[in-house]
């Protein structure tokens, strides 16, 4: 901070000046170190305009310590030429005086001087020629005089080289007086404080501005995560539409719950070693309602129901087998047999949303566990038309407007919809959902009635995550290897907006 | 998805008309596939292989077609094509017919009773005058090779072998032989091998080597000869060279043999339905005769027609639409399901062609019928199921309690599930068979050999991939670990668990002591012994010694709390130390677990929590606790006394400004009112007794301030104390021990490791101008070293007229490095530094 002193001194200067003045000069004048006019300079200009300063900058030629003292004595090797007599000198004589040896080499070289070495007593030396021009020393009064453009760069070279010159950078401000010039300068504050507001002091005074420009302080919180913001968003959409949430807490299936109950075939690949995770402890479940899974093994291995089952050979050891819960509809095929219990059927709104496990390839995309998002109503005759009609209420609080189905396939589900969306960026119609109605041979054994109709659908919460945080790699969004920074920063997710 | 993949031309030609890629791809989406890629046989070559390899490979345009898993008839270019001609209605759907040869001797396969052993059954049929060329021979070869992948679940259910009829004659016997004893030239050698040299040939062999497992342990091998012994086949694993099939083969003999009869008899079907097509007669089978061990004879290919009757008003009803009979038999009849009004009511009768196994029940008719509406000409609607939503208690619990944890300052984590032993166990310093885990079977990587019984490794390693973010790091996770339970029908449960960690350059025991009070707060949980929560010395070897300790919630243990091991966190590749807490949450659910009973499904009992519930909780009585022993001492001693004397003589309360449960506890740990001597002390004691009829109501303190009276017993290790965080033994301790803890715990309470004292300095390095190379500054600043300096991160600030400042960090040993001496340096390097200011300086 440049004292007030120094401030309104150099405002006065300027003051006198017309036209504007050298910052270098005025602290010459003023005879203070130029560091502090331009702190002076500095302050002023956060006042507003009441000076104009403009940065110049210029380089000029300066003697060094040695270099002065050339051009006030002679070159080294003048001096030593100089000092020797018409009758020689003993060199060791020479080297005794303190430009001797610098001297010396150099005098030598100009051929001012010549020693005779087998010159009795010693090496002797003698003058070579009758007068010598001492170049350096005028070049370098040259450069003192301010005239170091007279210099070519190659001389200039040579004496930086000798150390005897200089280049140096001056900085200075060319100060000019601004509209709002004044000589005097009220300090500014840069604060309120409670002191001056007591005591209405603030009226008078003049605050610094603030700078705008900056961020300010990032507030110290913690964060949820994106995945959970997203989480949270479906289960306030579902629980707007009516949709009681199943326990879904429940990592560990048997392959009953997971797969027969849903008439998916035992030898369905989905059950397979290469796409399941198989437990080896607890390896076996060991309770199931008995007669549900006579019926489930009847329909299976015989049909009934109106339909022709998968005609095999049905094994109790292949439904006991325990594993890692492949989708959340094993829970959805619990409650619904829960349900066909209720001595008399209501209809239910169910959803859950959690994770489950797949034994699959890793990619960018994909990981062995992730969370499904799945929703299911069951009541009498419910439609394909509802389905649809569910699902495009339900995506139109995503945001997603354009829907469209394409037939498919899946063991318990039939008919079978994909879910495809119009995505406005890429251009094209894009996967973003399944479902579909179960089927009879799922419902009737757990003994709902007959023109009960079960419509569901499922998708990942991942992958509407990615999207709408903009991430690229799942590791980054799920698991250990999550970027922080990508927590702290994400925002509120609006998923309509 | 199995995927299909055409010669587009060829498609087109076979459709009678060319598409668009856009209006095939409309095409498909309708019909129910999906066009999955568009390329050609040198890209395929090219992106797999290199550009060099993919020269001379052929660049037709092939279409990769996504097909259903149940449409085996879609499998090849035939059935596409006559599946989707259909569908448009420019073909009818033809009919297959199985015929007796003109000789009137059907081809037979005789199975014998070895084959039970190892793969009891066997199908056959014979193509008659076929007319292969190469495109029809490849499309017959990748038809059984996606059969062979698809239905037949790669050859275990049903292998099938293609003979040129006229290289071999029947009978055909179709037997199991021990490997040695089957000798045979294998299809594309050169020699005979016996069947064991085979396996060990095939050993190495990228496609067939997949197979070998079927029949390896098996004592004997399948094996197909004719009436001179001449080998046909060893299915699954490979067809004799003899009866090779070649483009010049005119009468087929196949045979599937199989552990499952029904999908043999629906992969001949296909093989059949697909490429009669080619024979002399069009979609007409030559019928082969198995006669099985006990003498029954069969006649196949089955070909069957199947009828179905259904109502209109079924369709309309299932599928939302309202169409006429005639209607929806004509749209059923445009999916290959011949339909027709029977003339009784809306009846419809519905006929199943053998290429269609996958209709099973009328809701396959059903769908039939939308897909050829169009199922996006179905007009959406709303259905009118009225229901009131309610939330798992369990999550919403969770829903609530993760906002609150993240506005108290730590950053929500999620973790995987599932991990690997050594993370749950050895960097936990516990051994694996104390954790209750649940193993998995066939884990492809060490990452997922358990489910997860505590969700601390997870912060632990989240920290580690972030140890680049600024310190503290403090997370959270509220997630379900699995632990093994008998009581389940699966014999496992899930856990949901609250964990917090702290990590610092101090272990901050305090913060996440203060999360927990803070935690119990939200939870509407008193901290006081007996009805509320109070945490209690323990030994747990993830934690370092005397800085763990247990909470108890209602007198039962919920989890624990402390200073994690230095070997702990070192085995997570951290360097500072850190301290965390995992405590169960379920035992909060309170009275809102009720409705868990309404949602809970079958065979998974109801989860016993092991507290009562808040509002059965009883009415809070001051219990008089015999401990004497508090942070100050022991109050039945003269320098206890001495020590709260002299505490007071400034204080008003033990805690902050206000009466709290902090003066009730200390005070019930007084054991006579204290004598004259102590004049601060006994203001103070008969101030909190004046409290005495409403010190139920005090607020709760926010650290503990008595300690255990003896050295904490172990807590009842029976059934129902099933929280076992870290599976430490609750061993009887020795005296000794509970008394050195006791000590550190006081130690915590009292007073704080001395640290060499630190500071962290942001400096405000100016330059001259906007011209000065701020690159070569900065260059500059960070030359200056000096014992106990350190420099940090730092930036360019814009202070205006394209002028920046440097800001940097640095962190300095408050004896070594002052910020004058700094300031010195910095302006040494004049040509750059205009000057320099401390922007923020902090104690560390």
């Amino acid at each position: 901070m440049a004292d007030t002193g120094v401030v309104e001194t150099f405002l006065q200067r300027i003051e006198k000046v017309d036209g504007g003045a050298d910052s270098q000069e005025v602290a010459a004048s003023l005879g203070v170190d130029h560091q502090v006019i331009v702190g002076a300079v500095k302050s002023l200009q956060t006042l507003g305009d009441v000076i104009s300063a403009e940065l110049r900058s210029s380089k000029h030629w300066e003697l060094t310590e040695e270099g002065t003292e050339i051009a006030e004595q002679g070159s080294h090797e003048a001096r030593v030429f100089n000092s020797i007599p018409l009758e020689g000198l003993p060199q060791a004589e020479l080297m005794k005086l303190s430009f001797g040896k610098i001297g010396f080499s150099k005098a030598m070289s100009n051929k001012w001087i010549r020693v005779d070495k087998s010159h009795d007593g010693g090496p002797r030396i003698f003058r070579t020629v009758e007068s010598i021009h001492d170049q350096v020393r005028e070049k370098l009064l040259l450069a003192k005089r301010g005239d170091a453009a007279r210099l070519d760069e190659k001389e200039k070279n040579e004496l930086k080289k000798r150390k005897l010159l200089a280049e140096v950078t001056v900085k200075s401000y060319w100060i000019t007086k601004g509209n709002s010039f004044s000589t005097t300068v009220t300090k500014q504050e840069t604060e309120l404080t409670p002191e001056m507001i007591a005591s209405g002091s603030w009226k008078e005074k003049k605050f610094k501005p603030y700078n705008f420009e900056a961020m300010g302080v990032a507030p110290d919180c913690g964060h949820l995560h994106p995945l959970m913001k997203v989480r949270t968003q479906f289960r306030q959409i579902f629980l707007e539409m009516g949709f009681s949430e199943m326990p879904t807490n429940n990592f560990i299936e048997s392959s009953f719950w997971n797969f027969d109950s849903l008439f998916q075939p035992q030898q369905h690949p989905a059950r397979d070693q290469h796409d399941t995770f198989f437990l080896s402890d607890p390896s076996l479940a060991h309770h199931f309602p008995m007669d549900y899974l006579e019926r489930v093994k009847k329909v299976h291995s015989e049909g009934g129901y109106g339909s022709q089952g998968y005609k095999y050979d049905w094994k109790m050891e292949e439904a006991q087998k325990n594993i890692l819960r492949t989708h959340t509809t094993a829970v959805s095929a619990r409650m619904l047999y829960k349900l066909a219990q209720q001595e008399k059927f209501t209809p239910v709104k169910y959803f859950s949303i959690d994770r489950v496990f797949r034994n699959e390839t890793l990619d960018a995309t994909h990981l062995a566990e992730f969370h499904q998002i799945e929703g299911v109503v069951a009541d009498y005759g419910l439609t394909l038309g509802d389905l649809m009609g569910v699902l495009h209420q339900f995506f139109t609080k995503l945001g997603i407007t354009k829907l469209r189905f394409k037939p498919a396939y899946n063991p318990y589900t039939e008919p079978s919809m994909e879910v495809f969306s119009y995505h406005e960026g890429l251009k094209k119609w894009v996967e973003v959902g399944n479902s579909g109605v179960f089927r009879p041979e799922m419902l009737l054994p757990m003994g709902l009635p007959e023109d009960v109709s079960v419509i569901a659908w499922g998708l990942s919460l991942e992958r509407p995550t990615m999207i709408k945080y903009g991430i690229n790699n799942i590791r980054e969004l799920v698991g250990h290897k999550v970027n922080l920074q990508m927590v702290y920063d994400s925002p509120i997710c609006r998923l309509d907006s | 998805m199995p995927t299909v993949g055409v010669k587009r031309d060829f498609l087109f030609k076979a459709l009678g008309r060319t598409y668009t890629d856009e209006e095939f791809d409309e095409l498909c989406f309708e019909f129910g596939l999906e066009l999955d890629e568009i390329t050609s046989e040198r890209e395929i070559i090219s992106k797999e292989q290199g550009d060099s390899k993919a020269s001379d490979a052929s660049d037709v345009i092939l279409y990769k077609i996504d097909v259903p898993a149940n449409r085996y008839d879609l499998l090849c270019l035939e059935g596409l094509v006559r599946g989707l001609q259909v569908f448009k209605n420019k073909l009818e759907a033809p009919r297959y017919r199985r015929l007796s040869p003109d000789s009137g001797e059907s081809q037979r396969l005789i199975i014998t009773k070895e084959t039970a052993a190892v793969r009891p059954h066997a199908v056959a049929a014979v193509l008659r005058n076929i007319t292969f060329t190469q495109e029809r021979y490849d499309s017959f070869i990748e038809l059984q090779e996606k059969l062979h992948q698809n239905i037949c679940r790669k050859r275990s259910l049903v292998a099938i072998g293609t003979h040129d009829l006229d290289t071999i004659s029947g009978p055909f016997t179709y037997t199991a032989k021990a490997p040695g004893d089957i000798c045979f030239r294998p299809l594309n050698q050169t020699k005979e091998y016996t069947a064991t040299q085979l396996m060990s040939l095939y050993k190495t062999d990228s496609h067939l080597r997949h197979y070998l497992p079927i029949i390896e342990d098996k004592p004997v091998y399948p094996v197909i000869y004719d009436s001179n012994d001449i080998v046909l086949s060893m299915p699954p694993i490979i067809n004799g060279d003899h009866s090779k099939i070649s483009l010049k083969t005119k009468n087929v003999f196949i045979e599937c043999t199989a552990t499952d009869l029904t999908k043999a008899k629906i992969v001949l079907d296909m093989i059949v339905t697909m490429f009669s097509e080619y024979c002399a007669q069009p979609f007409t089978v030559e019928q082969a005769e198995v006669v099985y061990p006990d003498g029954k004879t069969c006649i196949y290919p089955e070909l069957a027609y199947r009828k179905e009757k259904l109502s209109g008003e079924f369709i309309n009803k299932k599928v939302g639409i309202r169409e006429s009979t005639e209607r929806i038999a004509q749209l059923l009849t445009r999916m290959c399901l011949l339909s027709q009004p029977t003339g009784v009511g809306d009846e419809i009768e519905v006929e199943i062609p053998p290429t269609r196994p996958d209709v099973i029940h009328a809701c396959d008719i059903m769908e039939d019928a939308a897909i050829a509406y169009g199922f996006n000409n179905i007009t959406r609607t709303t259905p009118h199921t009225y229901t009131v939503a309610n939330q798992f208690p369990l999550n919403k619990l969770t829903e609530l309690l993760r906002q609150d944890l993240a506005a108290a300052g730590f950053t929500e984590a999620l973790n995987f599930a599932l991990c690997s032993q050594e993370d749950i166990a050895d960097k936990l310093g516990k051994k694996i068979s104390e954790t209750r885990a649940i193993h998995i079977s066939n884990p492809k990587t060490a990452e997922f050999q358990v489910a997860r019984t505590t969700l601390l490794p997870g912060l632990l390693k989240t920290i580690a991939a972030n140890r680049k973010m600024p310190l503290p790091l403090k997370l959270f996770e509220i997630s379900d670990v699995v632990l093994k339970d008998e009581s389940k029908d699966v014999g496992a449960r899930n856990s949901r668990r609250f964990c917090a960690i702290y990590y610092n350059k101090t272990p901050g025991f305090e913060v996440i002591h203060g999360l927990l009070d803070r935690t119990m707060q939200l939870l509407e949980v008193k901290a006081a012994r007996g009805e509320g929560y109070h945490i209690q010395a323990a030994d747990d070897s993830t934690f370092f010694p005397g800085r763990c300790a247990e909470i108890f919630v209602r007198g039962t243990s919920v989890g624990r709390l402390g200073v994690l091991h230095p070997d702990v966190i070192g085995r997570f590749e951290l360097t500072m130390p850190c301290s965390a807490l995992e405590m169960d949450l379920e035992p909060f659910l309170g009275h809102t677990a009720e409705i868990l009973l309404t949602h809970d499904v079958p065979m998974q009992e109801t989860f016993k929590h092991p507290f009562p519930a808040l509002s059965q909780s009883q009415p809070a009585l001051p219990s008089r606790l015999p401990s004497t022993k508090t942070v100050l001492g022991d109050l039945s001693s003269h320098a206890g006394l001495k020590a709260l004397n002299d505490f007071l003589a400034d204080r008003s309360y033990i805690e902050g400004f206000t009466v709290s449960q902090a003066d009730a506890a200390v005070f019930d740990a007084i054991p006579s009112p204290p004598s004259q001597a102590f004049c601060h002390l006994r203001r103070w004691y008969s101030h909190i007794k004046s409290f005495h009829t409403e010190r139920a109501r005090l607020p709760s303190a926010r650290s503990q301030f008595v300690l255990p009276p003896t050295p904490p017993a172990s807590p009842n290790n029976n059934s129902e104390d099933d929280i076992d965080l870290f599976g430490s033994d609750d061993d009887e301790e020795s005296a000794e021990a509970a008394r050195i803890r006791e000590q550190r715990l006081s130690e915590y309470a009292s007073k704080k490791p001395a640290l060499v004292a630190k500071s962290s300095i942001l400096l405000d390095v100016k330059p001259w101008d906007n011209e000065t190379d701020m690159a070569k500054m900065e260059e500059c600043v960070r030359s200056v070293a000096m014992e106990g300096l350190l420099w940090g991160q730092s930036k360019l600030v814009p202070v205006g007229y394209g002028i920046k400042k440097l800001q940097i960090g640095c962190v300095v040993e408050d004896d070594k490095v002052g910020t004058d001496l700094l300031e010195e340096a910095i302006t040494g390097f004049e040509e750059y530094v205009q000057s320099v200011d401390v922007a923020a300086f902090n104690k560390i």
